[in-house]
């Protein structure tokens, strides 16, 4: 087992290495570098004449005129030994400083999406499998087909649609207002709580219909197996062997793709975040690229990513741990 | 007695005609058979055919053009042609004509439709020249108003027919997600067919690269590369650029694929047949093993263009990906971002529905063809 943790978490080292390799050359893609930008946002309008001199001084005091491999290891060092992600220049203070709280809300959200999409998708889709060609097992391939169609922004915008004109009510952000300034208590958790609930749905949308379709699939192969037949052969009740046997093993696709479900859920975030005004990492992600505010992108992706990686580690963990069958030579 | 026998022997002769076609169908007509049967895709793969004819002569089924601007009706509602009013029946459908006052408060243009007048639809009128397909000068339009203007789709802040943009936005939408799949196609062959051929270390080390990109939440990507677009680039220019980046970040999964049915089917008896019967490399290569995955790779192609339509739109809908003047789903949807906006024109969502029709016709088109092209589903002729 520990040679098999270890190997993994080799294999998680080595797959963040090549994407903040990735992650830097996006970074540096934007046309113009820091300078140019800094120098244009910080003096553009106040009439003060900036020289290709200033911009070479601002150059220096960021070390941006050294090669880029030399700042890439400077930025990763930073990241790795001071878990410092540089500086903001739209937001003018260090990035750690812009991202803070977002951290915390962006893996709120992720979690309550996860929760929300396991305990719709996993009951439902044994249910439609053991029912099969009932109404629930055909409109839940009516609601797959939809889950794929109709993308999670679209899904926000409707039901911000219906939540104004029909409750008069907006149902954006994620505290109300009364609760956005408070400190911590209570009342701004259950608050909190509350309004998850409507980004939860919209990004677990998608995520569930695929999630339905898999363990629906494996709960049908399993169903059949003859380890089924010899239970019911025994006079184990109905429920129970079924929980025995096909139940538990049709939930290990689930926690084999639990690395893809964040995936996907990060990748359709900042835009269902942007509809819905979630003050989070992938509004906070969009907003640094339109700024081109490339030191918070780069700490956004990079972080994303990282879950996603972590969320990979943990899934291959558990599985190893749910399933004898999985070898852990890895 | 003697007609019984006849007519059995008759059933008996079609049916092994019947079976005569079934045996000797070339593959396609085999694969095209089995798709016939599959009701939903034939409608997928209509609905597609629509989308893509009205795309590509927008400036001829469109009454306007893109930029056209009606001033006396801004943000104006959907008007529907009717065949009858209050004051009688027509044979020719019509629209009220519209009466614009101005709001005494907050001098707003306020458009509203005047029960008592009638402008006629007619067909093929002349409108503003365009050339068709970019090549035929003309100047008929499929349908217009003898007088003022006709918004099927209602129009948006600058009075723009909605109608009309949401056909020219088809064209962009459509063709991005052609060309974007076109690239990652190549690309797929060429980098797919270098990690076959090879093998070994290159295998390995392409394999891993790919991993590590697809760990890479693949939206943000999107965005990340398409931020770095300089401003200054035209619209032609920001357009190619968003047909590349989807196609190199698309191509892995079509390289995998089609490598895992190249390395599958290697293996197979009939493959072994043909080399023992004396055929060349290239004649198993062409004659067995490429007619065997053409069907699926035409599936591949088919499922992955939702993913692509639907970066562009949420690229787009997002300011990263094709600007104004351009008009795409996305950028018309831009205007449904602002929740005051959709109150007042709930219109503007209109563009989604064509985003979700062309995505689920796409889908269930796929998943037809995928059963059509499998030699191994069951089937019964």
């Amino acid at each position: 087992m520990l040679r098999f943790l270890v190997h993994r978490f080799i294999g998680l080292a080595v797959t963040m290495f090549f994407v903040s390799i990735m992650v830097f050359v996006i970074m540096e893609l934007p046309p113009g570098d820091y300078a140019d930008r800094y120098a244009f946002r910080k003096f553009s309008g106040t009439g003060v004449n900036v020289t290709e001199g200033d911009i070479e001084n601002i150059r220096i005091q960021f070390g941006l005129d050294k090669p880029a491999w030399q700042r890439y290891f400077q930025w990763v060092g930073g990241i790795v030994t001071r878990f410092d992600f540089g500086q903001s220049f739209a937001f003018e203070t260090s990035v750690n400083n812009v991202i803070g709280k977002r951290l915390w809300m962006t893996l709120a959200i992720l979690y309550s999406t996860l929760v929300l999409t396991y305990l719709l998708a996993i009951p439902i889709a044994i249910y439609a499998a053991i029912h099969r060609r009932s109404a629930v097992d055909y409109s839940l391939t009516v609601l797959s087909y939809l889950g794929l169609a109709l993308p999670n922004f679209l899904l926000a915008l409707i039901l911000l649609y219906i939540s104004v004109t029909l409750f008069g009510t907006s149902i954006g952000g994620l505290f109300s207002p009364e609760y956005e300034k408070a400190g911590w208590s209570v009342g701004k958790a259950l608050d909190l709580l509350q309004h998850l609930i409507v980004p939860a749905i919209v990004l677990a949308w998608s995520a569930t219909a695929l999630q339905l379709q898999t363990v629906r699939a494996t709960m049908l192969d399993e169903l059949n197996k003859l380890s089924v037949t010899a239970a019911r052969a025994r006079g184990i009740p109905e429920w129970k062997l079924l929980l025995k046997y096909p139940a538990r093993l049709a939930v290990n696709p689930v926690v084999s793709t639990i690395g893809f479900d964040v995936n996907r859920i990060f990748s359709e975030l900042p835009i269902v975040a942007l509809v819905l005004g979630l003050p989070e990492l992938g509004e906070l992600l969009i907003q640094s690229y339109l700024d081109l505010d490339m030191y918070v992108a780069g700490a956004v992706l990079l972080m994303l990513t990282f879950f996603i990686v972590v969320m990979n580690f943990i899934s291959d963990i558990a599985l190893a741990a749910l399933d004898p069958r999985i070898s852990l030579e890895g | 007695m003697a007609q019984d026998a006849a007519t059995q022997i008759n059933t008996e002769q079609t049916v092994s005609e019947k079976d005569l076609r079934y045996y000797t169908a070339s593959q396609w007509q085999l694969v095209w058979w089995r798709f016939r049967r599959h009701k939903l895709a034939m409608l997928g793969a209509v609905v597609l055919l629509i989308m893509a004819i009205l795309g590509a002569f927008a400036h001829f089924f469109a009454p306007y053009s893109v930029t056209a601007r009606n001033g006396e009706y801004i943000m104006g509602a959907p008007q529907i042609p009717k065949f009858w009013d209050a004051n009688g029946v027509s044979l020719r459908p019509f629209v009220h004509g519209i009466t614009t006052k101005r709001d005494p408060v907050t001098l707003r243009k306020i458009a509203t439709a005047d029960p008592d007048t009638r402008r006629y639809v007619h067909f093929f009128v002349e409108g503003e020249p365009y050339k068709l397909l970019g090549l035929i000068p003309m100047n008929i339009h499929l349908f217009g108003l003898d007088e003022g203007k006709l918004h099927l789709f209602g129009t948006d802040e600058l009075g723009r027919d909605l109608f009309s943009r949401t056909l020219f936005a088809t064209a962009t939408s459509l063709s991005i997600g052609v060309l974007g799949v076109l690239v990652a196609f190549v690309l797929a062959l060429i980098i797919g067919g270098v990690a076959g051929y090879f093998g070994g270390p290159i295998d390995y080390v392409i394999q891993r690269l790919t991993e590590i990109v697809r760990v890479i939440p693949v939206i943000p990507l999107y965005m990340g590369l398409a931020a770095a677009f300089p401003k200054e680039w035209s619209n032609i220019q920001v357009y190619f650029a968003m047909t590349m980046i989807f196609g190199l970040i698309g191509w892995p999964t079509l390289a995998r694929r089609t490598r895992s049915h190249l390395l599958g089917q290697r293996g197979e008896d009939y493959v072994l047949a043909a080399e023992l019967s004396g055929a060349s490399a290239s004649r198993v290569i062409t004659k067995h093993l490429l007619p065997s995955f053409t069907s699926y790779i035409i599936v591949d192609l088919v499922i992955s263009f939702p993913y692509m339509i639907l970066s562009e739109t949420a690229l787009s809908f997002i300011g990263l990906g094709l600007r104004p003047p351009s008009v795409s789903w996305g950028i018309m949807l831009q205007d449904a971002q602002n929740i005051r906006a959709i109150e007042q024109a709930p219109w503007f969502f209109i563009p989604a529905g064509f985003v979700v029709l062309a995505v689920l016709a796409f889908t269930i088109l796929g998943d037809g063809l995928r059963d059509a092209a499998d030699p191994y589903s069951v089937s019964s002729h």
